[in-house]
């Protein structure tokens, strides 16, 4: 008799919980469709870098027209494969998709929207240096190749006239994990110096051939911070973030330039210039022309694709990249994210319109 | 009709009792069969998974994803024998700290100390259980790491010489296999302590006091009479601790550097088969990359299914020993 009540107790208790659920989720979509006409709530997946903006983004957007937007930032690799099986509205990258990963794609072609840039800094902790570092393309190539060991190597010392550097050794730290940060690195150094292309290379994770690997922008400027004669790489947001020295990196016309939100944006505008009308922008603006221009800066995109199954979520997640692309870009440079040059953000806007919303099959 | 037996009434009430007992016996034992089957069900089911997920590369790469120490996603090559080499070596690090300290702590509860203190330090070593893996790993990085890097490195290095040796040669930058073993020892400390410290406490106290009484020292006593009748026990908490260490992710990433190359020398970053999915599972987008990471993990699972058995075989045979 007492193993039936308890039966009968514990089936209550489901029964109630699902009530509940079904009452909580009925209330709450009978709330968003009061505030926003019948919304239907986007879902996203991919980069971790750009995810501080895209909340801010999505959470302004939310309040703005009713719109909800769950995004997951579990990685681009994660994301790339998510929207490849279609189990999310969109996903974000900080490295275009080959043209492998889009062939793999289950729902057809797959649009990619570039909408703020990152760049990557180098960051030090050299004792009793006081002015910003310079290096060049072949001198942090060899850093991190381990051919310059010691920080008063002539490779070194020779772009830093006037500077005295100590000669003790050098500790290269790298990302461990598999990151955006990594990518845009290797291909800045694949693309400036021949001989890192045909050695290292370029991607999301490589064979580092020194160094140690630290887990996350924290890990290697943590490691940096500590370790005195280390050197390693993180995202400039980060680095502004936590005032971690930079380095001054001479650009493809031989400008010594400072990471900023200025000069990212730049290398964008430089790169912008020589890109043909009709690009899907799956480009890299790495080592890019124009006086200005910070070598190291790359887009981060949001992909979607081309023909949207479900007209009623394409049009909403036109609607708000259209939104991004306007009014979001203006708040990115508060948040360390350099926003498109202008001219480019009208065109990718206007790129919002190949988007087919018909629903055929 | 107005004079229904009163005993027959009372019948049927036994009698639907014992229905109800029996009834709710029958749910009862469904519901334990339910959840006996369930767990080793889903077991063999995330096995399965993982196999399945990890034979591609086993087919193309076979044993080479042990053997080999090239791990170079881009040219192709998983090679995962450093990881491997590393998972083996931190873990048995951190055994050979974290067993005579937690045993240590175990007699001392069980045997030396006053009642009053036995119940709050073991409170606390228990506590350490309970410490998110990331906390230890944010520990690492700011304490841990730069008391290595100076003095303890140096020190064990230079003014023991142990430096000499291939053990603890090279440059002191901090993050090494040291760093993870002595991570890794916190970690597995408390699970040693708390399994040691409840099979001495349950060994009779016959035993002591037949120890005692033939004129032993405190001691002889606890080396002759209770450590032997407690050995399976302990064995089993090592084992425990073991299983803990092995499949640590999270701490042990923050530590130990994550360079995948083979050395002798503790003072040189290392690398661990868990650290290794964890750093590149999520932005694995290549087939074979993807199945190479999976098949990383299936290898751990039957490491960690290697030493369970030796374990039991363990348990098993100083319990048989014990016996004869």
């Amino acid at each position: 008799m007492r193993a039936l009540k308890l039966a009968a107790l514990m089936l209550l208790a489901v029964a109630c919980a699902k009530e509940s659920a079904n009452n909580s989720g009925t209330s709450s979509s009978t709330a968003t469709s009061a505030s926003s006409g019948g919304s239907v709530d986007l879902t996203g997946a991919g980069a971790t870098f750009p995810y501080p903006i895209y909340s801010k983004w999505f959470s302004e957007y939310a309040d703005l027209t009713g719109v909800k937007i769950n995004y997951q930032s579990i990685g681009s690799g994660g994301g790339i494969r998510q929207l490849s099986e279609g189990t999310v509205d969109f996903g974000a990258s900080d490295s275009p998709m080959s043209d492998e990963e889009l062939a793999n794609a289950k729902a057809g072609p797959i649009l990619h929207f570039p909408t703020v840039l990152g760049a990557v800094v180098i960051t030090y902790n050299v004792p009793g240096l006081s002015a910003p570092l310079n290096l060049t393309a072949k001198a942090i190539a060899d850093i991190f190749s381990g051919r310059v060991t010691k920080w008063s190597d002539t490779r070194i010392t020779s772009l830093n006239p006037g500077v005295t550097l100590p000669g003790t050794d050098i500790l290269v730290v790298h990302r461990s994990d598999g990151s955006g940060t990594t990518y845009i690195f290797t291909d800045y150094l694949a693309a400036a110096v021949p001989a890192w292309a045909t050695s290292v290379g370029k991607g999301k994770e490589v064979k580092w051939p020194v160094g140690l690997g630290a887990k996350g922008n924290e890990g290697v400027a943590g490691q940096v911070k500590q370790t005195p004669g280390a050197i390693g790489y993180v995202e400039l947001a980060y680095a502004k973030q936590n005032n971690l020295p930079t380095a001054a990196i001479a650009n493809k016309d031989g400008k010594r330039v400072l990471p900023s939100v200025t000069t990212v944006t730049a290398a964008a505008a430089g790169a912008a210039k020589a890109l043909p009308a009709n690009t899907d922008y799956r480009i890299s603006i790495v080592n890019a022309p124009g006086a200005d221009s910070y070598p190291i800066s790359s887009f981060t995109w949001i992909l979607v694709y081309q023909r949207q199954r479900d007209p009623v979520k394409g049009k909403k997640l036109v609607d708000f990249l259209n939104w991004a692309l306007t009014k979001g870009e203006a708040e990115a440079a508060s948040l360390d994210y350099a926003p498109l040059p202008s001219s480019m953000a009208s065109s990718v806007k206007a790129r919002l319109s190949t988007i087919d919303l018909s629903g055929a099959k | 009709m107005t004079s229904l037996p009163v005993d027959w009434l009372e019948k049927d009430r036994r009698k639907l009792r014992v229905d109800a007992t029996a009834l709710g016996d029958k749910i009862y034992e469904a519901l334990t069969a339910a959840c006996a089957i369930v767990v080793p069900a889903l077991v063999i089911a995330i096995a399965i998974a993982v196999f399945a997920a990890a034979w591609p590369a086993f087919a193309k790469l076979g044993l080479s994803i042990i053997t080999t120490s090239d791990w170079d996603v881009r040219g192709g090559h998983f090679g995962a024998a450093p990881a491997l080499f590393g998972t083996l070596v931190s873990s048995a690090v951190a055994l050979i700290i974290a067993t005579p300290l937690a045993i240590g702590v175990a007699i001392f509860l069980s045997e030396f100390s006053p009642a009053w203190l036995r119940q709050p330090v073991g409170f606390l070593v228990d506590l350490l259980a309970a410490i998110p893996s990331v906390v230890y790993g944010l520990w690492g990085i700011f304490v841990l790491l730069p008391l290595l890097r100076d003095p303890v490195m140096p020190f064990l290095r230079d003014t023991l010489h142990l430096g000499a040796t291939p053990f603890f040669s090279g440059p002191a930058y901090g993050p090494s296999m040291l760093a993870a073993g002595i991570i890794l020892a916190i970690m597995a400390l408390p699970y040693i302590s708390a399994v040691s410290r409840e099979v001495l406490m349950a060994v009779p106290r016959s035993q002591r006091e037949a120890a005692l009484a033939l004129g032993a020292t405190r001691w002889e006593m606890i080396r002759d009479a209770v450590i032997p009748y407690a050995r399976s026990g302990i064995i089993g908490g090592i084992m425990l601790g073991l299983g803990r260490a092995l499949g640590e992710t999270m701490a042990v990433t923050m530590v130990i550097g994550n360079r995948a190359e083979i050395s002798a020398s503790l003072l040189a970053p290392g690398y661990t088969m868990a650290s290794l999915i964890a750093n590149e599972f999520s932005e694995a987008t290549n087939d074979l990359h993807l199945s190479a990471l999976m098949a990383v993990g299936a290898i751990l699972f039957v490491i960690t299914l290697i030493v369970n058995a030796v374990a039991r075989w363990l348990v098993w045979s100083v319990a048989r020993r014990r016996a004869q």
